[in-house]
């Protein structure tokens, strides 16, 4: 079968109870998930959970321990692990960039590696995609972190991979360049590359991935972050008051979509609500009829730092579990 | 197994380019041979024209052999281990390169400078006894066979010792444990060429042809058992 033909339709990564053992130590277990062509993915945990093993497994560096994986829709075994490698690309969290050459002289040496048809048009559009057309010539050492970052993107998609993986791709740089590579990956989504993005940065998984996935060695959740936080935390609104309420209970009691309520300080009160969108105006009118001064009313939104921490926040910091093991 | 000479010739480019930007690098590869002429051209500069004869039935220029031996080891020895140690290897090896491509391009890298250095030196020697040793001294000294011998042995000699340094590397995680590991993986290919030269090892057509034949021989191999060796897993995560 044709390399370009094979897989198509199915997920860009499917995982099955994939684990990976050092000794005794274990780096991630039992862990398994789809990626979606096209899809943002990303993929949390703290230090030493087993992200950049994963990433390294998935991209053939690493052999598993057990279960099975397609990757871009290739069996993940060592026989098959040249194909993969040619379908995908992998940006480490280190850029890796050899600091002596110049960007170019950098970026044609890995698309020879990939044996890239018409290389010096690939790599012009790859420079032009990380806006560093005009750096070509530029020795990388003269180059600061985050251009470097660009640079080793540029890198990642000479070859136009399938699958990008992505570890941490903005560990250590500061908010400008934060942004641009995550305007890189937005711009990347729109053409439909599918991107494995590894990171803690919990604010930037929300903005940029379809799905995410928590891993603390092992998979502790999976799924788009509005649907996590619905999975893990009931809807509330939080209700603010001039003066605290004499009867709460009779206001809130028999409201529609209101499941019941707590106070929260003098004046304010919790209600946990089955949907927002009809419990709020009820309670407004209620509060209203009863003659209350509403100062607010709004929806209480937990942040997908929230259901990470929920998740995985009391659990041993896995870098001190690996070392215990 | 089907080779891309294609990626083979990007890491060979790749290697040559970081060796030029990086002069040190080739410097570095000339000191030791240099000083590996020091006492042989003190000796030979001394001679009086009367030691011409017995010189002349002697091999005393094959001990220069030892030179393609040594002076390759160190960047061979940095080939694997540099690359790991400059956070490098890892993007090199998510590539679709093979181990075999990869090894040989960085042994290509390697040869090409160390067979220049190699013959530099021995040209700055020769030069050295034409201009200033006794004329019957270096009329006896300088034979044609062993000059020969030189030219053509120099290649095979630095590959093997290119081999040695690159499995050193592919095991050793530290840069300077595997550069001081491969000089000592040279000394016996100098101890061989230095038991030739004292004719310990009389030096005949039919054992040259031998020794061709087996440096050949441990070329290929090297090749194939530091291929073997390499192991991307170990080299990137540091276990097993």
């Amino acid at each position: 079968m044709d390399d370009q033909d094979h897989g198509r339709g199915g997920p860009a990564l499917s995982v099955h109870g994939l684990s990976k053992r050092f000794g005794n130590r274990v780096a991630f277990e039992d862990v398994s998930f789809e990626v979606g062509r096209g899809e943002v993915f990303g993929f949390l945990g703290p230090n030493g959970a087993g992200k950049t093993t994963t990433v390294r497994t998935l991209g053939t560096l690493i052999t598993p321990t057990s279960g099975s994986a397609e990757i871009a829709g290739i069996p993940l075994v060592p026989q098959n692990a040249e194909r993969i490698r040619r379908r995908i690309s992998i940006m480490p969290e280190s850029p890796g960039l050899y600091l002596r050459l110049s960007v170019a002289e950098n970026l044609e040496c890995f698309a020879d590696l990939y044996r890239t048809p018409d290389p010096r048009e690939r790599i012009a559009r790859a420079l032009r995609t990380v806006d560093l057309a005009d750096r070509a010539d530029d020795v990388c050492a003269s180059l600061s972190k985050g251009l470097r970052q660009r640079v080793a993107l540029a890198r990642a998609l000479l070859s136009d991979p399938q699958i990008l993986f992505l570890d941490e791709p903005t560990a250590g740089l500061d908010p400008v360049a934060t942004r641009a590579v995550h305007e890189l990956i937005d711009r990347l989504r729109r053409r439909g590359v599918t991107i494995f993005l590894t990171t803690h940065r919990l604010e930037e998984a929300e903005r940029l991935c379809d799905r995410v996935a928590i891993l603390n060695t092992t998979l502790r959740t999976i799924g788009r972050p509005g649907e996590l936080r619905d999975q893990l935390f009931a809807k509330s609104l939080t209700v603010t008051t001039l003066a605290p309420l004499p009867d709460p209970d009779h206001i809130f009691a028999d409201l529609p979509a209101v499941d019941g309520w707590h106070p929260d300080g003098s004046c304010g009160y919790i209600l946990a609500v089955s949907d927002p969108a009809v419990a709020a105006p009820a309670a407004t009118r209620a509060l209203v009829g009863a003659g209350a001064d509403v100062l607010s009313i709004s929806s209480l939104h937990h942040s997908l730092q929230d259901v990470y921490l929920e998740l995985v926040g009391t659990d041993t910091p896995a870098d001190e579990q690996a070392g215990r093991r | 197994m089907s080779m891309s000479s294609r990626r083979i010739r990007a890491i060979v480019r790749k290697e040559l380019r970081e060796y030029r930007r990086t002069p040190s690098i080739v410097v570095t590869m000339a000191i030791i041979p240099l000083i590996f002429l020091v006492q042989p051209l003190v000796v030979v500069l001394g001679l009086t024209a009367s030691s011409a004869g017995p010189l002349a039935h002697e091999h005393v220029l094959l001990y220069l052999l030892g030179i393609p031996a040594l002076v390759p080891v160190l960047i061979a020895a940095y080939a694997v281990a540099g690359e790991r140690q400059q956070g490098t290897l890892e993007p090199l090896l998510t590539t679709p390169i093979r181990r075999e491509e990869l090894l040989l391009g960085k042994a290509l890298a390697s040869l090409l400078p160390s067979a220049a250095v190699a013959y530099a030196v021995y040209a700055v020697f020769i030069a050295c006894v034409e201009l200033f040793a006794d004329p019957a001294v270096a009329s006896a000294l300088l034979q044609w066979p062993q000059i020969l011998a030189q030219v053509l042995f120099t290649p095979l000699i630095a590959t093997w010792s290119i081999w040695a340094g690159m499995g050193i590397s592919a095991k050793f995680t530290d840069v300077r444990v595997s550069q001081q590991l491969g000089l000592l993986a040279g000394l016996p290919t100098v101890a061989l060429t230095s038991l030739i030269a004292f004719d310990v090892i009389h030096p005949t057509p039919g054992r040259a042809l031998a020794l061709v034949a087996a440096l050949l021989l441990l070329d290929g191999l090297g090749w194939r058992i530091v291929s073997a060796v390499f192991d991307r897993e170990r080299l990137i995560t540091g276990t097993r």
